[in-house]
């Protein structure tokens, strides 16, 4: 299983903190995690149109080609604001 | 040391702290972050800060290592409220120990840079028009990027 975590205004934007779902077939890296996400239907579309989206892998921010295996957390967010 | 937490603190017990009687120590600098009840030229009464528990103490302790590698310091404290916080409220510390003071205030800026484009939290305002998410600032990332190469 992934789990995959939103935050901020990217988890209002799509309604959901967090959820698990097996690895899906073909996926390799962040991006091809939130295509696959976007492509569910249901208002998920609207992750393809955020701009400025963010990830993390097991908890490092990394880039979108960053590779994905099973039993990774993947987070995706707005640019940080802290400070 | 890093410290995430909602509760407010107290800057001279935390430098006390820090020094905690080393006689090594000749300078300590300590940056203080507060809200402000004005942002982007409107008023803001109120912020909301979220994070990512357990990457951002990872996140800063990162921080806080490359800091430790670019200069000799001998300890550094950063604490990080989240929660809702008011105008005046403190926000953010970063105090940095070392021998001399160039060290301390080199590395206390570097932190505070690192972290407000590193560090996984987010603001929200609350202004007389609704809650809105804060954008991130250019300009916070051209303050990170010139500590690089």
């Amino acid at each position: 299983m992934l789990t995959v975590l939103y935050f901020a205004s990217v988890r209002e934007k799509l309604g959901l903190a967090a959820e698990e779902l097996p690895l899906p077939t073909g996926v390799q890296d962040v991006a091809g995690l939130i295509d696959y996400l976007a492509q569910r239907g249901g208002g998920w579309e609207r992750l393809a149109g955020i701009r400025n989206l963010r990830c993390a892998v097991n908890q490092q921010m990394v880039a979108f080609d960053t590779p994905i295996k099973e039993g990774d957390e993947v987070a995706l967010f707005p640019p940080v604001t802290g400070g | 040391m890093v410290r995430v937490q909602e509760e407010d603190f107290e800057v001279g017990a935390e430098l006390q702290w820090l020094r905690r009687g080393n006689p090594g120590i000749g300078a300590v600098a300590c940056f203080v972050g507060l809200v402000r009840d004005v942002n982007e030229g409107g008023a803001v009464r109120a912020m909301t800060l979220e994070h990512y528990p357990g990457m951002t103490e990872k996140a800063l302790e990162a921080i806080v290592g490359e800091a430790r590698q670019r200069w000799a310091i001998l300890d550094v404290l950063v604490i990080h409220r989240v929660g809702r916080l008011l105008p005046t409220d403190q926000i953010v510390l970063v105090a940095v120990a070392g021998a001399h003071r160039g060290e301390v205030f080199a590395a206390c800026e570097f932190i505070m840079d690192y972290l407000k484009t590193r560090a996984p939290f987010w603001k929200s305002e609350l202004t007389p028009q609704g809650t809105h998410w804060v954008d991130a600032r250019e300009a916070d990332d051209q303050a990170a990027q010139r500590w690089s190469g």
